[in-house]
């Protein structure tokens, strides 16, 4: 299998005031196309900021960072949010929907920035909405859907534009067992159906099973690695 | 890009309803300056239209050399001879100018109120006066004619009523409109009544003049100069109600542009705040957007839009209000120039002053937007999205 994520070296600090702050030191990872991979460790170990430096919504410090074959400290911050919308999905722990917008506006959201005409980015978004078994809901607003459902549209939009890295950072921190259960299948459908490569921070052992790969994290270091 | 623009800035709009109190800061604060502003404006630019709209070209005063008002003026009869008789002159009529202490209707306290003692070619030479009630007066007796806007302002001024000033008793026999201007707020009598009246025998206060031709003004200032019994001068009413509402306009406009100026130093101020607490409460979920691949330049310039759409709401509300509240509104002022007297004039709320107004609200809407809006955009997306 071709690698899809591939970091090198990795480091990241913060400045806060005087202090500096290192967060990531030395990270080596590489993740394969069709991966499922979770990453554990400790609040505070640098497992947001990893992610976030995967999906290019961050610069590393130093080292390099490169998704399907591009190198993100290359580009430019406007072309790292064109790259984004193509090449990547974001879930959140809590969902970040936008609350004015029905589902189907959410899911059709990062459709705004492609060349889809109006008709076929409305059909995308309800095709997404029905691989996430939400289509009864469309026309509710988040503040009328439960965490788990706000959750799945919030899955649905990371689909829309079919890209094939999922970044999940606790996708179901906010949620009870059986829903959580319920969106770690869905991820684990999107996985094994539709290829997608996946990355899951999670603190949720139960969650780590779903995945083909657990990584654990502690104090900005990749620790161990158990294999599923 | 027009189409992330445009959704982000939908979307906030929508967003406006369940931001109703924070938003309507803004509303209300610049619709509070723009209120002010054009409302102050519009008193002075109705003061001058008041004055300005007195003016003909073709008429002019002959006043005493050196004097700088009607009522400082002093004219022999001998000086009106004269001039009635001057080459280039087509009618003349002297006239006295004093004030009597009148009631106002509303206070009840006395003001100045102009009595203006005319011959009867004062009517021809001011072709826009006309009796809207009652009649002339009659020469020789102590009847008079009041102007509407007096009517409106000074107790006793109807049609039928005595009035008394100065140890004489008037009788108001008529009311006259004079398209509005300065005159609508004088009462007229007749000249030598006025002058017993005012122990004023045989002299005057100016020489209302018609030219020939309103070209004629320098070439008559020029005979009245060579002309060694004459100690006078020509002004054109161009002239002369220019300057003595110039000085006033001019004061009441920077007292206006100075108070719209420092309301409008709060109003930045509530806008920004109410701006960056808008843009705030969406911290994460412009983060989100970014995050998702929205630009910054869309975002910056949503909030803008949204700054100016909320800005030129309270642009129009106060607009509005002053011209629903003050236009046509009658005030008078104390006319503190040369000549003492109450000048009654109308609010007059333009376009171009709406308009002004409009701007001031666009201008500070903008500067209330820029800096959330830059804020917002330049906020790193991972910071942003911690949300705290
Ligand atoms: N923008 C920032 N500025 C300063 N420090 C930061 C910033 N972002 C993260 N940090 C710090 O970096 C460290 C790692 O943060 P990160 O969010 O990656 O942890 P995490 O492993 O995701 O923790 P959690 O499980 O609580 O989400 C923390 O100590 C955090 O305070
Ligand atoms: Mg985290």
């Amino acid at each position: 299998m071709s690698e899809i994520v591939n970091c090198r070296d990795l480091e990241k600090t913060f400045i806060k005031g005087k202090e500096t702050v290192e967060v990531l030191t030395g990270i080596n990872l590489t993740v394969d196309e069709g991966d499922f991979l979770a990453l554990m460790g400790p609040s505070g170990s640098g497992k947001t900021t990893l992610l976030n430096l995967i999906g290019g919504l961050d610069h590393p410090t130093a080292g390099i960072v490169s998704v399907s074959g591009i190198d993100l400290n290359g580009l430019s911050s406007s072309a790292l949010a064109r790259w984004r919308a193509v090449n990547v999905g974001f879930i959140f722990q809590f969902y970040n929907l936008l609350p004015v917008l029905n589902a189907q506006r959410n899911v059709e959201l990062p459709l705004l920035l492609t060349k889809l005409s109006r008709s076929q980015r409305t059909k995308n978004a309800a095709t997404a909405l029905e691989i996430v078994g939400l289509s009864d809901r469309a026309k509710h607003k988040p503040g009328e859907l439960s965490g788990g459902q706000q959750q799945r549209v919030a899955i649905a939009r990371a689909l829309v534009a079919d890209p094939a890295l999922l970044l999940c950072d606790e996708p179901t921190g906010d949620l009870d067992r059986g829903t959580a259960d319920e969106i770690l299948e869905l991820l684990e459908l999107l996985n094994r159906d539709h290829g997608k490569t996946i990355i899951i921070v999670t603190h949720d052992p139960k969650a780590a099973n779903h995945a083909q790969r657990t990584l654990y994290m502690d104090k900005g270091k990749l620790v161990e690695e158990a294999t599923a | 890009m027009l189409k992330q623009i445009w959704e982000i800035t939908l979307m906030n709009l929508r967003n406006l309803g369940s931001r109703l109190g924070s938003s309507s800061v803004i509303v209300v604060g610049i619709a509070g300056v723009v209120g002010v502003l054009v409302g102050l404006l519009s008193m002075a630019s109705g003061f001058s239209a008041a004055l300005q709209s007195t003016s003909k070209p073709d008429r002019a005063l002959i006043i005493r050399d050196g004097s700088n008002g009607e009522m400082s003026s002093y004219i022999s009869t001998q000086d009106l001879n004269i001039i009635s008789r001057m080459e280039g002159i087509n009618a003349s009529s002297g006239e006295v100018f004093v004030v009597a202490d009148v009631p106002k209707k509303s206070t009840g306290t006395p003001a100045n109120l102009v009595v203006r003692g005319v011959q009867q070619s004062a009517f021809g030479i001011r072709p826009e006066l006309h009796i809207v009630e009652g009649r002339n007066f009659a020469t020789g007796v102590g009847e008079l004619i009041a102007g509407y806007k007096a009517s409106l302002e000074f107790s006793g001024l109807e049609i039928g009523k005595k009035i008394q000033f100065r140890d004489s008793a008037w009788t108001v026999v008529g009311i006259f409109e004079s398209d509005g201007n300065a005159y609508e707020s004088e009462v007229w009598a007749d000249l030598p009544v006025v002058q017993t009246a005012f122990r004023r025998d045989g002299a005057m206060n100016t020489i209302r003049v018609i030219l020939d031709d309103p070209s004629l003004a320098n070439v008559i200032q020029q005979r009245i100069q060579d002309d060694p019994r004459l100690d006078l001068k020509l002004v054109t009413e161009d002239e002369f109600y220019k300057a003595q509402s110039q000085q006033r306009a001019d004061l009441i406009n920077t007292f206006g542009v100075s108070i719209g100026v420092i309301m409008a130093i709060g109003a930045v101020f509530a806008a920004l705040n109410t701006m960056y607490s808008a843009v705030s409460v969406r911290t994460v979920e412009i983060a989100t957007l970014r995050a998702l691949g929205f630009g910054g330049f869309p975002v910056v310039v949503s909030v803008m839009i949204e700054a100016l759409v909320l800005a030129s709401i309270g642009g129009l509300l106060g607009g509005g209000l002053v011209y629903l509240i003050f236009d046509g509104y009658t005030a008078s002022t104390l006319n503190t120039g040369a000549s003492f007297s109450q000048v009654v004039f109308d609010f007059a709320v333009t376009p171009e002053l709406l308009r002004l107004g409009i701007t001031w609200a666009l201008l500070l809407g903008l500067i209330g937007g820029l800096f959330p809006a830059i804020h917002a955009a330049r906020m790193p997306i991972t910071v942003a999205l911690r949300g705290d």
